[in-house]
């Protein structure tokens, strides 16, 4: 936590976007959260993949339950759309959001507590239903807002800061999203923004429901000896699947790189991901040896990171509903008020 | 890149630009957060300590710290325009604001007798602010401090060629006061015009600071006539001050580009002249003289002229009538150096009724007898030891003006320091290239999760513009000073403009966590954990580039994943950010104190008793 708001001051060779915008326009508030905390390295990260993307902040919206990682849309993009739900009912809000109004950005902020124990209903819809958004769980595997309690997602026999150890199995939210069919999963490390920010700008060019689980250490109740989120333990058990260079529909493409080392995805929008140094066995196409290859690492004790699966061409919850293929809000009397006639033809039909 | 070894004094000495690029080392920012507090005693007598003469300073420095001044880097691409602490003017402040009682303070810091050293005789030629400075250093130690000077009171160029409208003469008479007050003896009047006759008066010790004294003169066509109303610049200031000259012609012509060239014409402007212009043979900004002077000029509305080269005098019925001068150009040759050369265009007239000669001063020692052990180089230079000041005579040392050619107050004073510091050795038959090391120390500022004992919130204030008396009002009294001086509210405010660069982020490698925090969290990206590399390979990839390479790169030993910590000190506000966002106290903000050692102290700082210094 800091009293001294950031210095508005800048570095002078600080470089301004295609819409106009510096790095530092996507700040929000300064951070409360603890000193070191992964989630505000989170909150960098989705400040630089904005700015490198471009995105014009007030086509965003960011949703977020209780606790810790929600806190956090505060602290990045205050110039976008924001609603703090109640705890657990993020992915209900966005998903009403994303029906009024398919064209902005949702992202979903949430954490190991608000997702995986008391949203975890909510969060299982919202992923089956393919709503287009980013989710980010921040998952630290405590409660730091309540001192630190084990979460759903912290793994069985990792010990607590006061040595109490956990015998309940980690609910898998990277797992169930490929189960439950979220056609963009990742996994990522707060520590790493080399990783980190490619795939968000990635998940964010995503059309569809994209899951990006964010390994998040807590510095105040989580990082100690024993502790399978600490940043030692992360980094020395991570097994990074990939490295990723994202490059958006209007890069020119040059990646000096020999051709059969990179795996290319070209995405909806004409963004590609170069998916490079990936083993042969893994095809992030394939969304059933995604969920093999997740668990072997798994089985191994390793923290399997980067992107897991994509689906470049999936549906989502508009395609599934055939709604209207713009915002509700730029309809116009005549398309919400269509006249006593077509009610009569709808009432018809239902009958 | 090898890690940055922060127990070299100098390596956090160089981050605090203004210390660093001042020639007498002064504490800068320390006095700067003691104006703040209104602790102005305790600030001037920390200038007091470095630089002698705070008051005068205050107006009519150099400033080299200014245009160093971090604050100048950080404020680029951020608002109208960069501009640095206005160091100088509050270094006023301090001075404007002092308590009377303040001689009793200065003599409770100054070191203690050595016993003997009053057996020893120095003497000193010129009691300009070399002489004065060493004088202050020595007599204190209890050396017999003799000065000579050829006008009847202490302060050489100070008081006789600085125009009463930049510096009030009741300022030099006090500052000039304290030292003499310290047991020095001023002999006025006498102008030393035999080296060898001095020698034989038996002193232990000669320290020559007579300054450049002769001005330059231009031996162009026309130069010979009406000599009445061609002057030599600093000749005619002096005869301005002593009263000789009251009054000048209406159209006036000032030759040269440096600041006695914008003190001629602006004295001129209040003595009648009310078409002044001051004509330089090379661009505007090439002119030597520092950029608020030339500011100052134009605002008094004498008009500068460049690229002109004064051909020759043309005199008309036996007056002066006005000067040729030649069109003038640059051209750079296969090795970049610059020369001038005319342009085709037509030579160019200008009337006028008065000119003032000011194309630079020259060192001249007609008065020093070549055969007394003391050798000239081939421009007539006294050949010295640059760190001693020390001539090839061991009795005999150079300082201000006289040592290297003319430079300023600031130079000269620290000059006296060091000729202070090589005579004591000297006296004390001592290596007199010793130095005794400066007092420094590194202390945390922490005081609790959000608390430092400094202000480290950085101010949004653009410099502060300091008020002016009225044009009316300085245009027609030669003795009313332009500058009326901070408030003190303002100088409160210019002060938060200061950016503590002495309060230092330090870093611990053992105990960082790479929890990136730091790097998040600071406004001005400079800090970076990556592979190491070369430095020009590690300069290209940090968070922002590091295009200044006369900042240094502050490298680390590898931290756990084998990276490293760069930071660029270059733009850094010390706003102490990273150590707050650093969850294991790995960035720490700690204040670094550099205080130079002068003449007999150092080897035993604690000569001063404790109690008695400044904290700030």
């Amino acid at each position: 936590m800091t009293y001294l708001p950031k210095p508005k001051l800048h570095h002078p060779s600080l470089q301004r976007n295609r819409v106009g915008f510096t790095r530092r326009d996507y700040e929000g508030a300064i951070s409360t959260l603890c000193a070191g905390c992964g989630h505000d390295s989170i909150s960098a990260a989705i400040i630089q993949a904005c700015w490198e993307l471009d995105i014009e902040p007030h086509r965003v919206a960011k949703l977020s339950g209780i606790g810790c990682s929600s806190k956090t849309p505060t602290y990045f993009l205050s110039a976008s759309h924001g609603f703090n739900t109640v705890h657990g009912r993020m992915p209900s809000v966005l998903t009403g959001a994303n029906l009024a109004n398919r064209e902005l950005l949702y992202l979903g902020i949430s954490g190991d507590g608000d997702s995986a124990s008391i949203g975890i209903g909510q969060f299982v819809h919202a992923i089956r239903r393919g709503v287009d958004m980013v989710y980010i769980v921040e998952n630290n595997g405590v409660y730091g807002l309540t001192k630190g309690q084990f979460s759903a997602t912290a793994d069985q026999g990792s010990k607590s800061k006061k040595g109490a150890v956990n015998t309940d199995a980690p609910v898998d939210m990277v797992g169930m999203a490929l189960q439950l069919g979220a056609s963009f999963v990742a996994r990522s490390f707060s520590g790493d923004k080399s990783q980190l920010v490619p795939i968000l700008k990635a998940a964010m060019s995503h059309k569809g429901a994209s899951f990006v689980d964010v390994l998040s250490p807590c510095v105040a109740f989580n990082n100690h000896e024993g502790s399978t989120k600490s940043y030692d333990f992360i980094r020395e058990h991570n097994h990074a699947l990939c490295r990723m260079d994202f490059i958006s529909g209007r890069d020119e493409i040059t990646v000096d790189c020999p051709p059969g080392e990179v795996r290319e995805v070209r995405q909806h929008d004409g963004s590609v991901l170069h998916l490079r140094k990936l083993p042969d066995s893994h095809d992030t196409a394939d969304r059933v040896a995604a969920m093999n290859y997740l668990h072997a690492c798994q089985a191994r004790g390793e923290i399997v990171t980067g992107l897991l699966y994509v689906d470049p061409e999936a549906p989502d919850l508009h395609a599934h509903l055939e709604t209207a293929p713009i915002a509700f809000n730029t309809l116009g009397e005549r398309e919400l008020c269509p006249g006593s006639a077509t009610l009569a033809k709808i009432n018809a039909g239902l009958r | 890149m090898q890690p940055t070894d922060i127990r070299n004094p100098q390596y956090f000495h160089k981050v605090v630009d203004c210390q660093w690029a001042c020639p007498a080392h002064t504490q800068v920012p320390r006095y700067i957060r003691l104006i703040a507090a209104g602790r102005y005693d305790d600030a001037y007598l920390l200038n007091w300590d470095s630089n002698v003469f705070p008051g005068i300073l205050g107006r009519t420095c150099d400033r080299p710290c200014e245009p160093a001044c971090r604050r100048g880097r950080v404020e680029e691409s951020n608002g109208e325009k960069p501009e640095p602490v206005a160091i100088c003017r509050l270094k006023r402040v301090a001075a404007d604001n002092r308590s009377d009682g303040i001689e009793k303070r200065m003599r409770e810091r100054l070191p203690e007798h050595i016993p003997g050293a009053e057996r020893f005789r120095i003497a000193c030629i010129g009691a300009g602010p070399a002489s004065l400075a060493l004088a202050r250093d020595l007599a204190p130690l209890g050396y017999k401090v003799t000065i000579f000077e050829a006008d009847a009171r202490g302060g050489g160029f100070m008081r006789t060629q600085v125009p009463r409208f930049r510096l009030p003469e009741a300022v030099i008479d006090e500052e000039v006061g304290y030292i003499l007050d310290l047991g020095v003896e001023l002999v006025g009047n006498r102008r030393i015009d035999s080296l060898r006759k001095l020698l034989d008066e038996n002193f232990d010790a000669i320290f020559v600071g007579c300054g450049a004294p002769r001005g330059r003169d231009l031996r162009i066509p026309g130069r010979d006539e009406n000599t009445d109303k061609i002057h030599v610049g600093i000749e005619w200031l002096a005869s301005v001050y002593f009263g000789h000259v009251k009054q000048v012609g209406r159209r006036v012509i000032v030759l040269g580009g440096g600041n006695t060239a914008m003190d001629c014409c602006r004295s001129a402007r209040r003595l009648g002249g009310d078409d002044v212009k001051v004509i330089v043979r090379s661009g505007y900004d090439e002119m030597k003289a520092s950029a608020w002077e030339k500011e100052d000029a134009e605002h008094e509305g004498v008009e500068i002229l460049n690229w002109l080269n004064p051909k020759s005098f043309v005199h008309e019925n036996g007056k002066l009538a006005g000067m040729w001068f030649t069109p003038m150009r640059e051209e750079h040759d296969a090795n970049g150096k610059r020369k001038l050369l005319p342009t085709s265009e037509p030579d160019r007239f200008f009337e006028c009724d008065e000119v003032l000669i000011a194309v630079g001063q020259e060192n001249a020692f007609p008065w020093i007898e070549r055969d007394l052990g003391l050798e000239f180089d081939e421009w007539g230079m006294p050949k010295l030891d640059k760190l001693t000041m020390q001539s090839t005579n061991p009795k005999v040392f150079f300082g201000g003006d006289a040592a290297f050619g003319p430079k300023n107050i600031i130079w000269a004073v620290e000059h006296g320091h060091q000729a202070a510091a090589s005579i004591h050795n000297f006296l004390q038959k001592d290596d007199v290239r010793k130095r005794p090391p400066p007092l420094t120390n590194l202390v945390s500022q922490k005081m609790g999760i959000h608390e430092w004992s400094y202000d480290n919130d950085i101010s949004p204030d653009e410099r502060f513009v300091v008020p002016w008396a009225p044009k009316e009002k300085t245009l027609t009294n030669i003795h009313q000073e332009v500058e009326l001086g901070f408030d003190v509210a303002t100088a409160w405010k210019e002060a938060q403009r200061c950016l503590n660069c002495d309060v230092q982020t330090v870093f611990t490698k053992d105990i960082c966590i790479e929890c990136d925090a730091c790097v998040d969290v600071c406004p001005m990206d400079c800090i970076t954990f990556t592979a190491n590399g070369d430095e020009a390979d590690l300069r290209a990839r940090l968070t922002a580039p590091a295009e200044n390479a006369e900042q240094d790169l502050y490298v680390s030993e590898p931290v756990k994943t084998g990276r490293v910590m760069v930071k660029d000190e270059d733009v850094c506000l010390h706003c102490g950010l990273c150590a707050e966002r650093c969850p294991t106290g790995a960035w720490d903000m700690r204040k670094f104190l550099f205080a130079e050692s002068y003449a007999g102290r150092g080897e035993d700082y604690s000569a001063v008793p404790a109690k008695k210094k400044v904290a700030a």
